[in-house]
């Protein structure tokens, strides 16, 4: 049986393979709506999330199954002390396929080591986000044509933005894929991103602390939100917060084909003003997130 | 210097780092074991100064050769019959080494997941990296 744990589980022939069915569904949706008839999704969230849950129960409906779940670890059997695998060997007796979140890191593993059903990794922790990633690597296939030979500039919080770490390691697997690692000194990557992941590859990048300096070498940039619960306290938080904000200004910087890509959510650094900016991709992004899950949830059930 | 006792059957752990002796004794769990086990501290020693050994009577199926690579995999085991050395067994880095150290990180599942074995993998052998197998922390000994 399939899992998706981390993105690297799957190969770039795999990779293409679902970005490709991907493709296709967001070229025709209504063509696979009844793919999954009779076929159930549980969201199995721990913590709160709407977009990623959302994004799951929007695919999975799209796709003519339904779905079941819960949205936070209190109104869960966790908040009773259950385990994580007696929770999925339950849950197997109910759905085809489960979407986990969880706050603690390898909790899917764990659920994928005991469970008869496909488990899908929806977040742990500060560790992997795979779908996101997919969600990633499909807005810059679709918007730049391949995933070979293009600049991205990832701005932001760069220290604990799991959606970076997963993208960088994602993206050295393919060719000629240079990298700006745009941040304050206090959110540089983590030393094994840059030594084993980058340096370890001989990845061509550069580290820089000004955004307009290096606006007009990128094709893509990936902005990120910092996140206020990862800091001590709130005076560095703000003065981080602060730090990077995109506005039409340095907008008019860039190339006229650079997207500009963000996980969502976002608090200020990307100006509201950037939204109608037609190289302003971060709401396709979250359109492109349900066709690849879509794609995920048919291949991980072997309906493709 | 000291004198201990000759072994006639069984195995010695040479060439312990000094201090290293009784760690090896907890996490081998030599304190399990009903043969006789000496355990010789800060012995004089050509290559390394001071240095622990270990004489354990019995077959080397007693241990696991994995947890004492993990631990130092630079320790030699000369294998001992009628009080002779017979063989000389060197050890490497264990690929993966289940329950012998903790998960440090509050984040990992292992904090609170009922009996789940805290699983390590040698993710980096030359520079002697494990990671926790589930959240993928480094281990720092």
């Amino acid at each position: 049986m399939k899992h998706l744990l981390s993105p690297l589980d799957m190969n770039v022939d795999e990779l293409e393979n679902l970005l490709d069915l991907a493709k296709d569904i967001s070229l025709d949706p209504k063509k696979y709506s009844h793919y999954c008839d009779g076929k159930k999704l549980a969201t199995l969230f721990y913590e709160p999330s709407t977009r990623t849950r959302l994004s799951f129960e929007a695919a999975m409906l799209n796709l003519g199954g339904s779905v079941l779940g819960f949205s936070s670890a209190d109104s869960s059997s966790a908040a009773k002390g259950e385990s994580v695998s007696d929770t999925i060997r339950v849950i197997s007796c109910y759905a085809d396929i489960c979407a986990m979140r969880h706050p603690k890191e390898g909790a899917p593993m764990v659920a994928a080591s005991k469970s008869g059903i496909p488990v899908i990794n929806a977040g742990d922790g500060g560790h992997q986000h795979p779908t996101q990633t997919l969600t990633d690597l499909m807005t810059i296939r679709e918007l730049k044509g391949s995933l070979d030979n293009f600049t991205i500039g990832l701005c932001g919080d760069l220290k604990f933005g799991r959606t970076v770490h997963s993208l960088i390691n994602s993206l050295i697997r393919y060719k000629n894929v240079k990298f700006i690692l745009i941040s304050p000194k206090e959110l540089r990557v983590p030393d094994y991103i840059r030594d084993d992941v980058l340096k370890g590859n001989n990845i061509e990048f550069e580290e820089v602390e000004k955004l307009e300096d290096v606006m007009p070498q990128l094709d893509i940039l990936y902005m990120t939100r910092v996140q206020k619960e990862r800091f001590f306290s709130e005076d560095e938080y703000v003065r981080m917060k602060n730090f990077y904000i995109l506005d039409k200004s340095k907008m008019e910087m860039a190339k006229p084909d650079m997207y500009v890509l963000h996980p969502l959510p976002r608090v200020n650094e990307i100006s509201v003003e950037v939204d109608d900016d037609p190289r302003a991709a971060y709401f396709k992004q979250a359109q492109y997130g349900v066709y690849v899950r879509m794609a995920l949830i048919l291949t991980l059930l072997g309906l493709n | 210097m000291l004198n201990v006792g000759q072994l006639n059957e069984g195995f010695v752990l040479d060439h312990i780092e000094a201090g290293k002796s009784m760690m090896i004794y907890n996490n081998l769990g030599l304190d399990k074991l009903d043969c006789c086990v000496a355990i010789i501290k800060n012995a004089r020693s050509n290559k390394m100064g001071k240095k622990d050994i270990i004489k354990i009577e019995g077959g080397l199926d007693l241990v696991d050769l994995d947890v004492l690579g993990f631990i130092d995999h630079n320790i030699t085991v000369n294998i001992i019959k009628n009080g002779d050395i017979v063989d000389k067994k060197t050890l490497s880095l264990p690929n993966e080494i289940t329950n012998v150290i903790k998960c440090k990180n509050p984040r990992c599942i292992t904090s609170i997941e009922q009996e789940l074995d805290h699983v390590f993998i040698l993710t980096d052998e030359e520079k002697q990296v494990y990671r926790c197998k589930y959240c993928e922390e480094k281990y720092t000994r």
